[in-house]
């Protein structure tokens, strides 16, 4: 009754890739929702990327990345997260990845995975299905 | 003290831990009651941040502006909080929170916490939910916060109230954005800052600014030189300024005018009046925000209401009396039969 609780979703782009249309239709996607997205823009780099899920406290945070540097960036993203001791945020990649590296990327506890021209629905559905909080 | 759940954040909170500030900030934003318990602790460690309220139409440059003015403010000993409220979409509740794109230079500095907000669409809620994070972040350890807000409801008004030093940002050539600034806002303001001054038509907005100050508020204008347009009330003075927040021009002396509103609400007589009225305005803020909820739980599901509006209809009431009523019944609640 008293309560007024949101999902907040972080939706960020790490590394170099220059594009970020994709990741622009995925945010007001997931707004238009119910959700409410936080939205960062491009070239973060892991510190900046974990500095902002600290701040803002998010349910959920997926990353785009479009450049091949995810087998990079991601890890890295995951072991920042770690020694911040954050361990209820469901972090889940978008974007290119190819078949072989979802298992090494799933080691590392992300998920998603889910190609340029996914459905919206398909993502708010995983989001809301794979909360840790 | 009575202990609480809360208690670890807490202490997490007072020694400068940034999760504890997140985490406590994301459960009075969802939870009213955790709100009461948590600012109850929170709050005697508060009222050493100075707060600046920014507010302006979109896309006028505020959050571009917070980035450049932080660069300019920042101090190795210093903190600085920044709270960005967004509205939230009336029709399906979701909100797009976009201010960080404006300002990554500051993502990697430990200095700066950055805080997104959606309004909620609540009456009343957003500046009660501003209001505890101001004092969270200030129990934190901010020197300064800074709240960026769209000038478009009450709400604005609200929240300002409670700000040190209100900024309102216009920019050149957008016709009517004088116009459509809320009075309420107009009244409140302390400096106001004519961003993008790299665009035709600066000096034309600063002038138009004078005029309306004029016309609509009985300021005295007094002429100075160029870039010191001075108008006169017999409290503060409305300061104007143009500025470039990309390339960082006139900052130095935007800071300068800042520092100066500072030094005069410090003023004692001027900093108890503020401390009193803040106060009153903020009780009133959480006064409105339950009784409304408090109201509007009694409407959901209830046969007393049910039985009022059936009087209403046989026009055995009207709805100031039905009202009245309610009134009644929020003071002393009765049980169903004694009606
Ligand atoms: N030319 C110019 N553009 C600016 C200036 N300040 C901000 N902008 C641009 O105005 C746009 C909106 O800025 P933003 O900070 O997001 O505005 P907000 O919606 O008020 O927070 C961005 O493209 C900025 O780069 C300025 O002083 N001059
Ligand atoms: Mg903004």
């Amino acid at each position: 009754m008293e309560t007024n609780r949101k999902i907040k979703v972080l939706v960020t782009k790490p590394g170099l890739d220059g594009h970020d249309r994709g990741a622009k239709v995925v945010a007001r996607g997931l707004r238009d929702a119910g959700f409410e997205v936080i939205y960062t823009g491009l070239h973060q780099t892991p510190k900046d990327i974990v500095n902002t899920i600290v701040q803002e406290d998010p349910d959920a945070v997926l990353l785009s990345i479009l450049s091949g540097a995810h087998n990079a960036l991601c890890p890295k993203i995951m072991e920042l997260l770690k020694e911040h001791n954050i361990d209820d945020v469901l972090v889940a990649v978008g974007g290119i990845i190819p078949e072989e590296d979802k298992e090494y990327l799933k080691s590392f506890g992300l998920s998603g995975f889910y190609g340029p021209g996914t459905e919206i629905k398909t993502i708010v559905d995983f989001v809301k299905n794979n909360l840790k909080r | 003290m009575m202990s609480t759940q809360y208690d670890d954040l807490m202490q997490r909170l007072l020694q400068g831990e940034t999760r504890a500030a997140a985490r406590l900030i994301t459960l009075t934003e969802n939870d009213i009651n955790a709100a009461e318990t948590i600012i109850h602790s929170v709050y005697k460690h508060t009222g050493n941040a100075y707060i600046l309220g920014i507010t302006g139409a979109p896309g006028s440059g505020k959050s571009t502006f917070i980035s450049t003015l932080i660069q300019k403010l920042l101090k190795e000993d210093r903190k600085i909080g920044v709270i960005c409220v967004d509205p939230s979409s009336p029709l399906t509740g979701g909100a797009l929170l976009g201010d960080r794109i404006r300002m990554k230079d500051m993502f990697s500095s430990d200095n700066v916490f950055i805080r997104s907000m959606a309004n909620r669409g609540q009456l009343g809620g957003l500046s009660r939910a501003t209001e505890d994070v101001i004092k969270i972040l200030d129990a934190y350890g901010c020197d300064i916060i800074i709240v960026e807000t769209v000038g478009v409801g009450q709400s604005e008004v609200d929240i300002f109230r409670s700000a040190h030093t209100v900024l309102v940002l216009l920019v050149p050539g957008l016709g009517d954005d004088i116009q459509t600034i809320k009075a309420g806002i107009m009244e409140i303001t302390d400096i106001f800052v004519v961003n993008k001054m790299d665009l035709p038509g600066a000096d034309r907005k600063v002038a138009e600014l004078i005029q309306m100050l004029e016309l609509n508020m009985n300021y005295k204008y007094k002429s100075h030189e160029i870039n010191k347009n001075v108008l006169t009330t017999e409290e503060w003075t409305p300061e104007i300024i143009q500025t470039n927040s990309i390339t960082g021009q006139n900052f130095e002396e935007l800071i300068e005018k800042i520092e100066k509103h500072h030094r005069f609400i410090q003023n004692q007589g001027i900093v108890s009046n503020y401390l009193r009225n803040r106060i009153k305005q903020e009780t009133l803020q959480i006064l409105k925000y339950k009784l409304i909820k408090k109201t509007e739980n009694m409407f959901e599901d209830n046969s007393l209401i049910e039985k009022l509006i059936a009087q209403v209809i046989e026009k055995t009431m009207d709805p100031y009396e039905m009202a009245n009523s309610i009134i009644r019944l929020l003071k002393f609640p009765v049980k169903d039969r004694d009606f």
